[in-house]
């Protein structure tokens, strides 16, 4: 139950290169704060520095009102669940479990160890397998020890380092929702880092995505979604990506290879001094094919006619692929996008996420209908969302704080009769 | 997996060929040994009549002043430089897998010339050092120079041995509340007990095992070991050779190193560490 601040944390390593620089972040008590990023990023090390395991070059590290920069990780009070769960080989699961709460010499009765060691136990479901070695589990089971463990003592807070990168898909599933639940029903402040965006947004109360060591955005996953501050946030939010296609601003239009079209008057006066040249994002869920949106809704979005290259039909969703021809100027930052994104740029196209009944095949010319309400709009230079609503952002971070705490309230009132006696 | 049947033949009889192959030497010493003095030079392998008379000369004859007084110092250095060769390789091993400092590299780089330095070059400086410093004929005189031997190979295969052990583990028990040596000691040490045990018994073979050392810095039966020992038996006349007395010994010195790797046989398993990370 603690409250951890990061004020201008940066780690630089022996060659000078900074992997955190200058990251500030307040998570409260209680809170559920993912730290996602591409490969590279400085997430990890970031979570590694807040739990102790490497020195903090420059800037402030406080839990609960304390500088902790250079205490010992065994006195900050936190537990952490490594991304190989780090499981000792040579005790069986209980002595596992049991091992943090051995070595607070004198402050635990034997009695009191074992009680705690069967409630985490019986709330990770490994009550069977208590007096297994490591060795004979399987990873779902192994990764369970490893949360047992960080649960079984009072800790401050909770560290994931992408604790479900080794498990399969379905797994992976399963253990993200069990995470979650059991984040809410303890309250524990928690911090996770992952470079997956999918359990960045499921588990989340609020997401830091970073990029080669920068803080770019701190907010909740719904914010994170609908109002980015960037080309990389946007891009990196949501799957499939976002499209970013290049557009000229002229004649109080936006001109795109796929057709012209006009954002309301509120979001247009955004770009006023920007270039002419800019990146309309749009979602791919945002597109619809033309023919099977109502006739009173077609007057009032946008068109976008274009060949279609590939489709791939998934049961509940159409994916459509567009390519186009992108100017250099505009190819050049998207490739860039690309690197930061881990990804390889190929060939610029545009996907779009239709209805499972739209009737498109390979090779059809169609028509894509979208609310040009939905399109952001970015300067190809800096990066930056010339239609960001701020008064927006606010709500959404108001009502995702509601939210957030009503869940815990709730998740707590049932817990206690579940778990029973946490101290 | 399927056992197939030719398979299993083949692999049963490869491995009686190598068996043969590597236990013929120790069956014919332990023959040799049970031929009594006339049946020595008998032409077979076997001996005639099974003869115990080169181990009582050996423990209660004519080379008993010879060989237990030899038996005793060679178990008491050899354990002794052993000892102390683990718990030093142990501590710089785990410093030169574990953490980064100037000369590290220099400090593998110099084990590895040591054991590499020819020992008969190093025998008369050393006969002369320790002639003058009074460590001539001593415990610690041999103890010393067996170091040399033992420390070098030791801190190589523990240091290989600690790198096999997740870093993570130790920083794992270090955010679970343990100190530097708490994590060292509850969860490295049992880890690396394997290790350990392994590298034991290999310094305590080469310990065991040395000549050159034992009859060059010893004089008298207050140090000398057991493999220089065998080098003074004498037989009953000029003309006869000890070869059963010898033979005889070499059983018995055979023995501890036996019982030893019986005895840790099962602490040396290899995967110890299996299931600590995801493989």
């Amino acid at each position: 139950m603690s409250e951890i601040v990061l004020e201008h944390i940066v780690k630089k390593y022996g060659d000078g290169f900074p992997a955190v620089n200058d990251v500030s972040l307040t998570i409260a008590d209680g809170e559920f704060v993912i730290l996602v990023g591409p490969s590279g990023s400085g997430k990890s090390t970031l979570l590694r520095m807040i739990v102790g395991l490497e020195d903090i070059s420059d800037g402030s590290l406080s839990i609960d009102g304390k500088r902790v920069n250079d205490v010992a990780p065994r006195e900050r009070g936190l537990s952490m669940v490594f991304q190989n769960y780090a499981l000792y080989p040579h005790l069986t699961v209980y002595e596992n479990i049991a091992f943090p709460l051995r070595l607070a010499k004198g402050q635990f009765s034997d009695q009191e160890i074992d009680r705690r060691v069967n409630q985490a136990a019986q709330m990770l479901e490994l009550g069977e397998h208590l007096q297994r070695k490591p060795a004979n589990l399987s990873g779902g089971q192994r990764q369970r020890v490893a949360m047992g463990r960080a649960i079984v003592r009072d800790a401050k807070a909770f560290l994931f380092d992408e604790p479900l990168s080794n498990l399969d898909a379905k797994l992976r599933g399963q253990m993200r929702t069990e995470i979650s639940r059991m984040q809410r029903t303890l309250g524990t402040t928690t911090v996770y880092v992952t470079h997956d965006q999918t359990e960045a947004m499921t588990l989340g109360d609020k997401v830091a995505v970073l990029k080669r060591g920068v803080l770019q955005q701190y907010a909740s996953p719904k914010e994170l979604y609908d109002e980015p501050v960037n080309l990389f946030v946007a891009g990196f939010i949501g799957s499939p990506p976002m499209n970013f296609l290049p557009v000229q601003n002229r004649d109080g239009a936006l001109h795109s290879p796929f057709g012209s079209f006009s954002l309301p008057e509120g979001r247009a006066r955004a770009f006023d001094g920007a270039p002419e040249l800019l990146i309309a994002g749009i979602r791919p869920e945002h597109f619809r094919d033309w023919e099977l949106v109502e006739p009173e809704d077609q007057a009032r979005g946008a068109e976008f006619t274009a060949k279609v290259d590939v489709t791939e039909w998934l049961g509940h969703e159409l994916y459509v692929y567009l390519p186009f021809e992108a100017d250099a100027e505009v190819r050049e930052a998207l490739e860039e996008l690309d690197r930061d994104l881990d990804g390889e740029s190929l060939r610029t196209q545009i996907v779009a996420a239709l209805e499972p009944g739209s009737l498109v095949r390979e090779g059809d010319d169609m028509s894509l209908w979208f609310d040009p309400a939905n399109v952001m709009v970015f300067d190809p230079k800096t990066g930056d969302n010339l239609t960001r609503d701020p008064a927006n952002a606010r709500r959404l971070a108001e009502r995702s704080e509601q939210m957030r705490q009503r869940a815990l309230e709730r998740a707590q009132a049932e817990g206690a009769s579940v778990v029973g006696g946490k101290e | 997996m399927k056992a197939n049947p030719k398979k299993t033949i083949l692999w049963v009889i490869v491995g009686l060929l190598i068996a043969v192959y590597a236990l013929f030497p120790i069956v014919w010493i332990v023959s040799l040994s049970m031929k009594s003095a006339s049946d020595i030079a008998n032409r077979h392998f076997w001996p005639t009549n099974i003869s115990w008379e080169n181990y009582q000369l050996i423990f209660t004859g004519d080379a008993h002043d010879l060989f237990i007084p030899a038996l005793i110092n060679s178990i008491g250095i050899c354990l002794i430089s052993t000892l102390v060769a683990v718990v030093l390789a142990t501590l710089t091993a785990y410093a030169v897998a574990r953490l980064d400092f100037p000369g590290k590299s220099l400090i593998l780089t110099m084990a590895l010339g040591v054991s590499i330095f020819p020992v008969i070059s190093l025998v008369t400086p050393l006969f002369n050092v320790w002639s003058k410093i009074g460590l001539y004929d001593t415990w610690l005189g041999l103890i010393i120079p067996y170091l040399s031997l033992t420390l070098p190979i030791s801190i190589w295969t523990l240091a290989a041995f600690f790198r096999q052990i997740p870093w993570e583990l130790e920083q794992a028990a270090q955010v679970d509340g343990a100190t530097p040596f708490q994590a060292f000691r509850k969860v490295i040490v049992p880890l690396a007990s394997p290790g350990v045990f392994t590298t034991a018994i290999i310094a305590f073979f080469i310990a065991w095992n040395d000549f050159l050392y034992g009859i060059s810095l010893t004089s008298t039966s207050a140090a000398r070991p057991v493999p220089a020992a065998l080098s003074f038996f004498t037989g009953a006349s000029q003309f006869e050779e000890p070869a059963g007395a010898i033979a005889a010994a070499a059983i018995v010195v055979t023995i501890p190193v036996i019982i030893i790797v019986l005895l840790f046989q099962r602490q040396i398993v290899s995967g110890l560490t299996s299931g600590a990370v995801k493989g």
